[in-house]
């Protein structure tokens, strides 16, 4: 592959073959690129421009690396995917242009899901639509054939949205070619909608994701089904306008070109971002953990590298943010190296966490009576809220600045398809919790509230499985305060920022600065703060590499 | 014992009383007379178990030939085109072996049980070639396919059920190897081999001793996700893993009508299994002479870029000219490629010219033709560390 020049590059390091050593003024080395953070959007932005040919050094404060696609062990013997647990949005061009099977990664499919009833009954979803639709039919024949307008309805919307996963958002406000052209086909894609979806689109994108389902639906346990989706990981109940959007962020992803599927990464999540860095390594590119980035170095307007807790310096033509753009800015920059107004959105940007999460050791399969013992959908996400009424009350204590009594929970046990995480016959359960406030209303979270919040989860699963308190070996939980602290999530938000409709597209993270670049010349943001979000998706660093790429190329 | 045809058109296999009721999708398929299941509830399911997890696959209706005698080496020898004195007792082959003209009649595995004794074992009927073969050599052949049964067990967790099943003992088995086990009082050949290019076994036992000997692995492998797979499912491992299939990928050379339709060994890439210094076999003079030229086709592995599978396309060389047909083709889950098996004519089986797949999608009834840039690259596609790993892992 060519490399990469930059056009400014000194000629005296112009001519020096790749391989050796090239040192700037005073004897350090300067690198091509920083990126701070090895989480995985750090890394696809990195393996990228590693790729490329560029000179690639990542830094990660923990001791490990993956950021919130990590795989720890913390009991022996057990594998947990720490924060997120299942992939479905990570973008399959990127799994394939960086090889990433090549290094190791596999994504397993699971089948659907189910939901348990108070009354100890169960909603189940699969694969195969006949088999759905008969499903839903035993709890309402209308609604079975409600779901295939649901399904078609919401298909369509994904369609619209999947090519601009992977591109730049273009900016409206600007006349550039690039720009102008990208709003045109924006308009154009969606005039293709059709007359329907096109007003379709503009209430998926706005609607409260309870009115969105009432359009279908009559039965609670079916909404509930749905809903939850529209709720994970927001800061949003599902009755608060724009959660309709959150649902279809979760759809829209595939597995293998099964457009709406999840799987489990084989051997924990920790394989993305072990692929992406094994990918990474092999194009040349280095990883420093146990390196924290204290601040960046900004030189006359230009990011020069970037100071170390420990006060080392490490010199960079470009750094690469894969931090959330409040820490990015508000607690790594100099803000006299910011513009006010720039600072003012980031201060604003709404990053508000609502979840935690419990990683639980299991020395069997918990039972689950309401579910029959060979039903397949056993292996997929397990429920517990069976209407919409209870999320929203969920959600109501979270503003009360409370943990939900009545937690919506997505319980999985990856352990029934990916043998790699626990011993035979032993179970990983990994418990994502919504919601849980980063500020509690009676004063900051203490390691005893935090148990105590783990405990009302355990206590909730408990009454669905009476076997599960006398399996567990071990607990990992974690609150929005761990997230922030251990994983470096603002405010514990896993979406590094919320999926409303005012920090989508062509206004994430800031209007005017979506395009991966930030008012400092050469440093860019490559995380999930920028289009086209969370999700383990990949995209925002692959999409941020391609722009740095342009500048390094000097083509734009 | 078995009614006449037009009674039973098909067989059961050994297996039949267990595979029937786990075959909940009534997708079944035809294997050489017999009733094989062809998925038991969704392809996808299932292929991801033997990446994932381990499987059974009833492998029963393979023939299966035993030659005995004191000429059997040599009668191999003339038979195939690899040199069987190289493969030691416990050892097991991958062979082809060809007509007159040097065309490949079939692929199998040879299995050396002594210095006397072999078994070949195939996709198709080779009893009237391999007797008549045999004139003039000390030798017995029989056809023994009814009396064995044969159980592929496959995927990364296969030594783990192996292992819960007691057999320790196979940890030793690398590769191609085989040897004597007996599971619960059940005699079984275990060879570690198998049509998934994964870590996995083939187990073999008389056929009256299969439905127990499923059982067995099918308690031991509870904790391992053990299940039971179609051929759907691991003709999707078996096109990752490279293999080509006789009468899908090229045709067995007694069947083609055209004779251009017969393939060597060395077009089909299995140049490294023709043993020129051995001494005479079928086909040598054939083979030699083909040795000297360019082959006139070649069956190569292609990376088709998107994600559409190149099923049944034509490959070409600028905007008119066939360069070739591909013969599998899938979207591989694994690879996370779009892979494909085709025959290129010469001279384009070099790689060194730009090729096109030509790709008909239907989407919502109507067709769209896709022109997708491809490569060649090595086989086999998916090829992972512990497909060899001696011992196993244990996932």
């Amino acid at each position: 592959m060519a490399m990469v020049r930059e056009p400014n590059s000194n000629s005296r390091n112009a001519r020096v073959p790749r391989g050796v050593r090239v040192k700037g003024r005073g004897g350090v080395k300067t690198y091509d690129i920083i990126v701070i953070g090895a989480g995985h959007n750090g890394l696809t932005a990195a393996a990228y421009l590693a790729r490329a040919g560029l000179d690639v050094v990542v830094l990660e404060r923990n001791p490990y690396i993956g950021g919130a696609t990590v795989s720890r062990e913390l009991h022996p013997g057990f594998t947990y995917s720490n924060c997120s647990y299942v992939s479905s949005l990570m973008r399959p061009e990127i799994m394939r242009e960086l090889e990433l099977s090549k290094y190791g990664l596999q994504i397993i499919p699971y089948e659907g899901g189910v939901t348990m009833t108070r009354d100890g009954g169960y909603l189940a979803s699969y694969n195969d639509h006949d088999m759905n639709r008969r499903e839903i039919a035993r709890h309402s024949a209308r609604d079975a054939e409600a779901y295939d307008r649901f399904a078609i309805e919401t298909a369509r919307q994904c369609r619209f949205i999947k090519p601009y996963l992977m591109q730049t958002p273009p900016d409206p406000a600007s006349f550039k070619w690039r720009d102008l052209k990208g709003m045109m086909d924006l308009g154009r894609a969606f005039y293709d909608l059709g007359e329907e979806a096109m007003y379709d689109t503009l209430r998926f994108w706005t609607m409260s994701c309870t009115d969105f389902l009432d359009q279908y639906f009559e039965t609670e346990v079916v909404k509930a089904h749905k809903a939850g989706s529209s709720i994970i990981g927001t800061a949003l109940g599902p009755s608060s306008p724009g959660s309709a959007y959150v649902l279809l962020h979760h759809y829209m992803g595939e597995v293998d070109g099964n457009i709406g599927a999840w799987g489990f990464a084989r051997g924990g999540m920790g394989a993305i971002s072990s692929a992406l860095a094994q990918a990474f390594q092999a194009a040349g590119g280095e990883i420093r953990t146990d390196a924290g980035v204290a601040q960046v170095m900004v030189k006359g307007g230009k990011a020069v590298g970037v100071a170390l807790e420990d006060g080392t310096e490490v010199r960079g033509r470009r750094v690469v943010s894969n931090m959330d753009v409040k820490r990015t800015f508000l607690k790594t920059v100099d803000p006299k190296d910011l513009p006010e107004d720039f600072l003012r959105q980031v201060r604003n940007f709404k990053i508000r966490g609502s979840s935690g999460k419990l990683n639980i050791a299991l020395d069997g399969l918990p039972d689950f009576p309401s579910i029959p013992k060979d039903c397949p959908a056993r292996q997929g996400d397990l429920h517990i809220t069976d209407s919409i009424e209870t999320m929203e009350r969920a959600y109501d204590d979270w503003k009360d600045g409370m943990w939900s009594r009545e937690p919506y929970l997505d319980m999985m046990i990856p352990t029934q398809l990916d043998p790699t995480m626990a011993p035979p016959g032993k179970h990983y359960m990994s418990v994502f919790v919504q919601y849980v406030p980063p500020k509690l209303a009676d004063g900051p979270w203490t390691p005893e509230k935090r148990d105590a919040f783990g405990q009302t989860v355990i206590d909730a699963i408990a009454e669905y499985s009476p076997n599960f308190k006398d399996l567990i070996l071990h607990v990992e939980v974690r609150t929005p305060k761990e997230l922030e602290d251990e994983v470096g999530l603002t405010e514990g938000n896993i979406f590094q920022g919320e999926l409303t409709l005012d920090q989508l597209m062509f206004n994430r993270p800031i209007p005017g600065y979506a395009q991966y670049r930030s008012p400092i010349r050469g440093l860019y943001m490559c995380g999930s703060s920028c289009h086209p979000g969370g999700g383990v998706m990949g995209a925002p660093g692959a999409n941020a590499a391609r722009e740095i790429l342009l500048d390094v190329g000097g083509w734009r | 014992m078995t009614a006449a045809p037009y009674k039973q058109p098909l067989l059961e296999t050994p297996l039949h009383a267990r595979t029937a009721p786990l075959c909940l999708t009534g997708d079944w398929a035809h294997w050489a007379g017999y009733l094989t299941v062809n998925s038991y509830r969704t392809v996808e399911q299932e292929y991801f178990a033997i990446r994932n997890a381990a499987t059974l696959f009833d492998l029963s209706p393979m023939r299966k030939y035993r030659i005995a005698g004191p000429d059997a080496e040599r009668y191999l020898n003339r038979l195939l085109t690899r040199d069987v004195g190289k493969l030691k007792p416990g050892r097991v082959g991958y062979a082809v072996w060809c007509d007159d003209q040097g065309k490949v009649l079939d692929d199998g595995t040879v299995f050396r049980f002594g210095p006397e004794e072999f078994h070949v074992y195939s996709q198709e009927r080779h009893l009237n070639w391999f007797l008549d073969s045999a004139l003039g050599f000390d030798v017995t052949v029989t056809d023994v396919s009814e009396d064995i049964a044969a159980i592929a067990l496959q995927g990364p967790q296969s030594f783990s059920v192996l292992q819960a099943l007691g057999l320790t003992g196979c940890a030793a088995l690398k590769p191609f190897d085989m040897a004597e086990f007996t599971i619960d009082g059940l005699a079984v050949t275990l060879s570690r081999t198998g049509f998934t290019g994964d870590l996995g076994y083939e187990i073999w036992t008389e056929s009256t001793h299969a439905v127990a000997l499923w059982d067995r692995l099918m308690a031991a492998g509870a904790d391992h996700g053990i299940l039971a797979v179609g051929s759907a499912a691991l003709d999707l491992a078996r096109i990752e893993a490279g293999f080509p299939v006789a009468n899908v990928d090229f045709i067995a050379a007694e069947q083609a009508l055209r004779a251009t339709r017969r393939r060597s060994p060395l077009e089909l890439g299995l140049g490294w299994m023709v043993d020129f210094e051995k001494g005479h076999f079928n086909g040598r003079r054939a083979l030699l002479a083909e040795r000297g030229r360019a082959a006139g086709y070649r069956l190569v592995g292609l990376d088709v870029a998107g994600n559409k599978p190149a099923r049944d396309a034509l490959i070409y060389h600028g905007r008119d000219t066939v360069a070739g047909f591909v013969t599998s083709a899938m979207w591989s889950p694994t690879c996370k490629r779009n892979i494909a098996l085709a025959t290129l004519k010469r001279p384009f089986e070099t790689g060194n010219q730009a090729l096109w797949a030509e790709i008909y999608v239907k989407k919502e009834g109507k067709w769209e033709k896709v022109v997708a840039p491809c490569r060649i690259v090595e086989r086999p596609f998916f090829n992972p560390p512990r497909r060899r790993a001696t011992p196993p892992l244990a996932y």
